[in-house]
């Protein structure tokens, strides 16, 4: 019947031993560092017994809580591994002059600066963000979860799914060469016939389903889950750009997964979507993913605004200044950023009045932009306010990314943009803006939310250690990028020719070590805290004097969020309660409908990744039994039918009264 | 100021929480989130209209419409489609009077009639591919089988969902949950109806016009 070499192509389809990367003496020493932490994290979790535990009351928690710092702890990890390509492509930039080649070869190179985009997209800042209001949205709006318990589990798992796909490629096989976005026809199969596409693909397939599940979640949630009172322009301002960012997660992601399905078509099947011959089209690939991919980008930085709106009033004391003003602008970003994704590519080549239109929509965006900016200035303005960590890094954001978007219109001219377009001075200007706005962002939001999760203040030293590493970074690492784009040096080169560019990609280097100390200090902020907890305990469930609602419950907040159902008169909500002389409930607790947890999330994403391995290695058999039973699985869920609890009353009671009784301690 | 805050000067003590609160009833949201499903849905669908809309001319030398669609054989697919709908329809009409035989009646009746369009499909599918026009041969055939196999995908999951289903209500009776999943089963059955207007006409009917 079959001889063993078709035996084994049909087992493991082109997965042979060639495909672990031994000749890379990187990759073989990142992976024993892995290999290592990992056998040592997974022995210390058998070793203390944790495995139930974790099983139990993480893995299929159905809590928005815990999923949101499963998420963020996702977001963080992948981090780590984003920044370590970041650095290593400025240490092979600082070094590849005067006819040295640096360090890395090209194969190795183009994978590198692939991942780093794919990576701090897709699974930092994804994931952070998607953390953070997972955590948070729920508690200002007085729920007690999401509406979707289920499905915000299986979302997170689908997200770590397509997150462990792509780390898979670091040590089996390869990544994709093309740059985060994949344009073909480099991408299709003639010209990238390896796996590293493959990789990509499915990778993002799988984290995109549980991405735009979660959009579907979170609007429902905020759409029918408030509490009364809470009118729509009553909601917190990171509510409404959640809000926002869900709707543009549900607008937009599809059109990503159709885009990559067609991709995949071609690559796969043979047909001829963006393939340059026999009627293929490959500009239609790019219009398609930045139809997504500009939208995208205001995925990440509006829950970011929000979170500084949120910070700005809390730490000035102070209402937010135009309310009104800052929910509408955010509205209109939300729709404008849906008119402007040609921008990324006017030297297409679509004509002048095309560009024209697409380069005045972009111009128009900035301008609810700099009305959230003044906003932010006049809460500020006359605020008594305090210069803690958050409020730092809101400070940061607003200097640096008005720069950002100054040169983000300065690219929006489309004949500027001729001479601009796929230079430095675009990776400036784009790190400008993610790194300003939305990382910066998600510090401030995680200084600021960190002792509602867990009920201790983050170390102040150490967070001012990382601030000024990130900032002081920031400069250093990109103004030198935008005086290389200037002087036209293109992105995603490996070696150079002119020495006289060298000095700057040095002193990019040295801001990228800046970054490092931003990165490690966090880390070592992190540990400080958890060592220092009792020091940092916040018994008052209230730290920062808060506005809004989720500072009205303990810290962490118990799993039903709130004992009873709170009703809302104001913008702030909390503030409202505080001032006018709200008394916490201390009896006639009633017993809480909860939904119960489930594993049926992490089984069928762990299928996803199988099914993925089959795709990719051309294991047919494999992917079809893993589908089969992904199928299987959901099904086999669907007749489950008793899907919740009630925490009985005496049990709230038990946790309000130790709260009655901690916050009478710190009184 | 705002209305609560003119009760609270009127003397009343505000109110920040319910004492007395009623149990929400389960799935309350359900309708809403489908709702939203389906449109991200359907936004896969306008990404694939659009692909046709471009490289739906893009013969490269090969076949056009109007050599390859047979639309007698499009008419009898689309009144399967028609049918099944309406049939769906009467499945839910059972459902409300509680008739849990003529339910299940009429779901077999709506996947017999989706069957029935797939076979055509598969054939029609089958037919092309036998002549040479494989998805492979031009940008506008590749358009045209990933539009249309990807609303018969849909179909196909639909009928394993209506399936499913049918188990379910036999098993556990009309219970809320089931009326629940039925509902939304009558949503996305109903809307391939719709997408599948768009490809009749957009495809089929402007495609051997032109």
């Amino acid at each position: 019947m079959f001889n063993t070499s078709s035996l084994t192509s049909f087992v493991f389809g082109r997965l042979t031993w060639e495909a672990i990367p031994l000749h890379e003496p990187i990759l073989v020493g990142t992976f024993a560092v892995v290999a290592l932490g990992g056998v040592a994290l997974l022995a210390a979790v058998t070793y203390f017994r944790l495995w139930g535990y974790l099983w139990r009351e993480w893995f299929t928690t159905v809590d928005h809580k815990r999923i949101g710092i499963m998420y963020m702890i996702l977001g963080i990890v992948m981090l780590l591994r984003g920044f370590s390509d970041a650095i290593m492509m400025r240490l092979q930039q600082a070094m590849a002059f005067n006819g040295s080649e640096g360090y890395l070869n090209a194969h190795h190179y183009d994978q590198i600066f692939t991942a780093h985009g794919v990576i701090m997209i897709f699974f930092v800042a994804m994931p952070l963000v998607t953390g953070l209001m997972n955590y948070i949205v729920p508690l200002q709006i007085g729920a007690r979860d999401v509406s979707f318990p289920f499905l915000n589990n299986f979302s997170f798992w689908m997200t770590t799914a397509g997150a462990i796909i792509l780390m898979m490629s670091l040590f089996v096989g390869e990544f994709a060469r093309t740059g985060w976005l994949a344009y073909p026809p480099l991408s299709g199969a003639e010209h990238s016939p390896g796996v590293g596409m493959d990789y990509y693909i499915w990778s993002l397939q799988v984290a995109g389903v549980g991405t735009t599940l979660s959009g579907i979640n979170l609007i429902v949630t905020i759409v029918k889950m408030r509490c009364p009172g809470m009118t729509m322009m009553k909601m917190p301002v990171f509510t409404w750009t959640s809000l926002c960012t869900n709707v543009l997660i549900v607008a937009t992601f599809p059109i990503l997964t159709a885009t990559l399905v067609l991709l995949t078509l071609d690559r796969y099947v043979g047909t001829n979507f963006f393939t340059s011959d026999l009627g293929g089209n490959p500009m239609m690939y790019v219009n398609l993913i930045w139809i997504w991919g500009h939208p995208e980008v205001y995925i990440l930085v509006l829950p970011a605004f929000g979170i500084y709106s949120e910070i700005a009033a809390t730490f000035s004391g102070k209402r937010l200044f135009g309310y009104t003003s800052m929910v509408y602008a955010t509205v209109c970003i939300t729709i404008l950023s849906y008119l402007v994704w040609l921008h990324h590519f006017f030297t297409m080549g679509s004509g002048a009045s095309v560009n024209s239109f697409f380069g005045i929509t972009t111009m128009i965006i900035s301008i609810p932009t700099g009305a959230k900016i003044f906003n932010w200035l006049f809460t500020m303005y006359r605020g008594r306010i305090r210069f803690e960590l958050p409020m730092m890094w809101t400070v940061a954001f607003m200097l640096v990314f008005v720069i950002g978007g100054m040169t983000g219109v300065l690219l929006a001219v489309p004949p500027a943009d001729f001479v601009l377009h796929n230079s430095l001075f675009l990776v400036a200007h784009f790190h400008n803006t993610i790194i300003g706005g939305v990382v910066y962002g998600l510090f401030a939001g995680m200084a600021y939310w960190f002792p509602k999760a867990f009920g201790f203040r983050l170390d102040p030293f150490w967070g001012k250690v990382s601030f000024w590493g990130w900032v002081l970074g920031f400069f250093f690492a990109f103004m030198p990028l935008y005086v290389l784009g200037l002087m036209g040096v293109t992105r995603r080169l490996r070696v150079f020719d002119d020495p006289s560019l060298q000095i700057w990609f040095i002193i990019a280097g040295f801001g990228a070590f800046l970054i490092l100390i931003g990165i490690v200090a966090f880390i070592i902020q992190i540990a400080v805290s958890i060592l220092r907890r009792d020091q940092l305990r916040d018994t008052t469930g209230d730290p920062w004097d808060g506005r809004t609602l989720e500072w009205a419950t303990s810290s962490p907040p118990p799993d039903y969020n709130f004992a009873f159902t709170p009703v809302v008169h104001d913008n702030d909500a909390w503030w409202d309660m505080k001032k006018r002389g709200y008394t916490r409930p201390l009896e006639g607790f009633r017993p809480i409908h909860m939904p119960a947890n489930t594993g049926t999330g992490v089984v069928i994403a762990g299928l996803s990744v199988v099914m993925s391995v089959g795709l990719i290695w051309y294991m047919w058999w494999l992917a079809l039994l893993a589908f089969i039973a992904m199928i299987a699985v959901a099904i086999a869920h669907t007749f489950n039918y008793h899907r919740d609890f009630h925490i009985p009353a005496d049990e709230v009671m038990r946790a309000e009264d130790a709260r009655t009784k901690l916050l009478a301690g710190s009184a | 100021m705002t209305a609560a805050t003119h009760a609270a000067t009127a003397g009343e003590p505000p109110v920040f929480y319910l004492k007395d609160e009623h149990a929400h009833p389960e799935g309350a949201s359900t309708m809403l989130g489908f709702w939203i499903y389906l449109m991200s849905d359907c936004l896969m669908f306008a990404v694939l209209f659009a692909i046709y809309g471009v490289l739906g001319g893009s013969y490269a030398a090969g076949p056009a419409p109007k050599d390859l669609f047979d639309l007698d054989l499009v008419a009898l697919n689309t009144a399967m489609l028609l049918l099944s709908s309406i049939t769906y329809g009467f499945a839910m009409l059972a459902m409300v009077k509680d008739n849990v035989r003529a339910t299940l009646a009429w779901l077999a009746v709506t996947g017999l009639f989706g069957l029935a369009f797939l076979g055509i499909e598969l054939y029609e599918f089958a037919h092309l591919i036998h002549i040479g026009a494989t998805p492979q041969r031009s940008a506008f055939l590749s358009s045209f089988f990933t539009l249309v196999g990807t609303h018969g995908l849909h179909v196909t999951f639909g009928i394993v969902w209506l399936v499913t289903l049918m188990v379910q209500v036999g098993r556990f009776g009309l219970i809320a949950a089931n009326r629940r999943r039925l509902m939304c089963l009558s949503m996305f059955w109903h809307f391939l109806d719709v997408i599948w207007i768009g490809v009749f006409t957009f495809v089929y009917l402007l495609g051997v016009l032109r």
